[in-house]
């Protein structure tokens, strides 16, 4: 067994000198730098996201998927714009790409929208990257119309499950839904042929997560994912800052959660709760950082940008 | 019956695939951040041999095959079937040629051999990664032509036909890699 650390030591001084920068890009900018649990009594209702539930006492507690929700309530607190470099853990995540546990830039930003602030994004990167970093821009609908031909307006679930099983082999399209369909050709067709940074804007909002919907096109939601060769590193939104509707997304999350005989999860009240305070119109990210440092240094696999994996 | 659920998915995992049993050569996680997770695997089919590509939802789960690789000593071949005996219970199996495939070349009596059992039964036969035999019908060799490159056919004493270099006789011994085919040096007896 070993006992050494899983990165090089330039994998491990690399990530000290992008944290330094982060911390000045932020700093400089006038973020406050916060802090928030890992440990909580709740955590992300959504379908896709698996949380590791630990056994403490009467109540269980979750490691949080991200820090998002407890960032919401400083947002309501009065804190401005704010980001946090932390620890982020996934359920069943594992793979070239994912780590059960893994670590995570999160920031908001007060008064921008999703366009102004993946502009920041790209001048975050563009700071600590060692190379010259090229970066475009493309909504979900024409990425999928330019790579695949498919107009995903119009076509029918069927359409897409044909689609899906044509671009790749051996998949059982029969009972992929809508989305499910479209995850799966932009994962395993799509990404891989992806150049440079990429910035997808626009997401159908049935894939809304927690971004408001677009007010010119009430089709898409105001959220976009940020790539590089393919692979995912970010994920922003225009925030929802409604409560109403962020009730409604929670609820819809629940039954979703039912019929597919996934944990049931509490609502977060204090965050619905937080919303109904009132938090400003902000926009606000989640960087990879351990894949950022993948991209950053060439890296072939997360794990040689894991300190350890033992 | 067992199964597996994709996480514990993993090379050299074997599971029932349409009803055959196979292999996992390579197994491939994807997942948009927030979108549906899926397992993209490699797997090879244990009876035919053949390589195919299966996507599953991550949290799926997949009947485990009953297969197990175990270390057999081959006996002998009676034209039909080849004879192996598992050292430790002394108990014998008998593969045929579908499940022998290309591996007969490579048996000699004695040798310790890999035999793979679907059900209690061989589907499968791995020889050991290199095996010693003798040259039973080649070209006369070259006296004094050990330093040039050439090579010329010979036949094993196995019936396998492998390159050698010019100057092997008849009656001598080689080392051959059975995953190439490749002949790896001569070997004094």
């Amino acid at each position: 067994m070993s006992w050494q650390p899983r990165a090089s030591l330039t994998v491990i001084r690399e990530r000290a000198r992008v944290y330094r920068q982060i911390r000045a890009f932020f700093n400089t900018r006038g973020f406050l730098e916060v802090d928030t649990p890992l440990l909580m009594p709740t955590t992300s209702t959504e379908v896709n996201i698996a949380s590791i539930e630990v056994t403490h006492g009467l109540r269980p507690l979750y490691l949080q998927t991200s820090p998002e929700y407890a960032m919401k309530r400083l947002l309501a607190a009065g804190c401005g714009s704010i980001f946090q470099i932390c620890h982020a853990f996934r359920q069943g995540e594992s793979g070239r790409l994912h780590n059960i546990e893994f670590s995570l830039l999160e920031w908001y930003r007060v008064g921008y929208d999703y366009h102004r602030l993946m502009q920041e994004i790209e001048l975050l990167i563009t700071t600590l990257s060692l190379h010259r970093c090229s970066f475009s821009y493309v909504s979900y609908r024409q990425l999928f119309a330019r790579s695949m031909q498919l107009d995903i307006d119009r076509v029918s679930v069927g359409e897409l499950r044909r689609r899906c099983a044509d671009a790749v082999p051996g998949a059982d399209c029969v009972e992929l839904d809508r989305d499910q369909c479209l995850d799966l050709l932009l994962a395993a067709v799509i990404a891989p042929s992806m150049q440079d940074y990429l910035f997808v804007y626009d997401y159908p909002l049935s894939q809304a997560a927690l971004a408001r919907a677009n007010p010119n096109d009430s089709s898409v939601a105001e959220r976009f994912e940020l790539f590089h060769n393919g692979i995912e590193l970010a994920n922003g939104f225009s925030e929802l800052t409604d409560a109403v509707q962020q009730r409604a997304r929670f609820e819809k999350d629940i039954q979703a959660r039912r019929e597919r005989g996934l944990p049931e999860l509490d609502i977060d009240e204090r965050l619905l709760g937080a919303l109904e305070s009132g938090i400003e119109d902000c926009a606000g990210v989640a960087l990879g950082l351990d894949r950022l440092l993948m991209v950053l240094l060439g890296l072939d696999s997360i794990e040689e940008a894991l300190t350890f994996r033992d | 019956m067992a199964s597996y659920s994709t996480n514990e998915f993993r090379g050299g995992l074997k599971i029932m695939i349409d009803g055959d049993p196979c292999a996992i050569i390579e197994n491939e996680f994807v997942k948009p951040g927030k979108g549906q997770a899926f397992n993209r695997v490699r797997i090879r089919n244990l009876k035919t041999g053949r390589v195919l590509d299966k996507t599953f939802k991550s949290g799926e789960t997949v009947e485990a095959a009953d297969v197990i690789d175990i270390e057999m000593q081959y006996l002998y071949s009676d034209g039909e079937f080849w004879h192996f005996m598992d050292p430790q219970t002394y108990e014998q199996q008998a593969a045929d040629a579908n499940a022998v495939g290309d591996a007969y070349q490579w048996l000699k009596a004695q040798d310790n051999c890999q035999v793979t059992l679907y059900n209690g039964s061989p589907i499968g036969v791995t020889p050991p990664n290199f095996v010693e035999l003798e040259i039973t019908e080649t070209d006369p060799g070259l006296k004094g032509d050990t330093a040039q490159g050439g090579t010329k056919p010979a036949t094993l004493e196995t019936g396998a036909v492998v390159k050698v270099p010019l100057f092997l006789e008849i009656g001598e011994l080689v080392k051959v890699d059975t995953r190439s085919g490749e002949y790896m040096s001569r070997v004094k007896k």
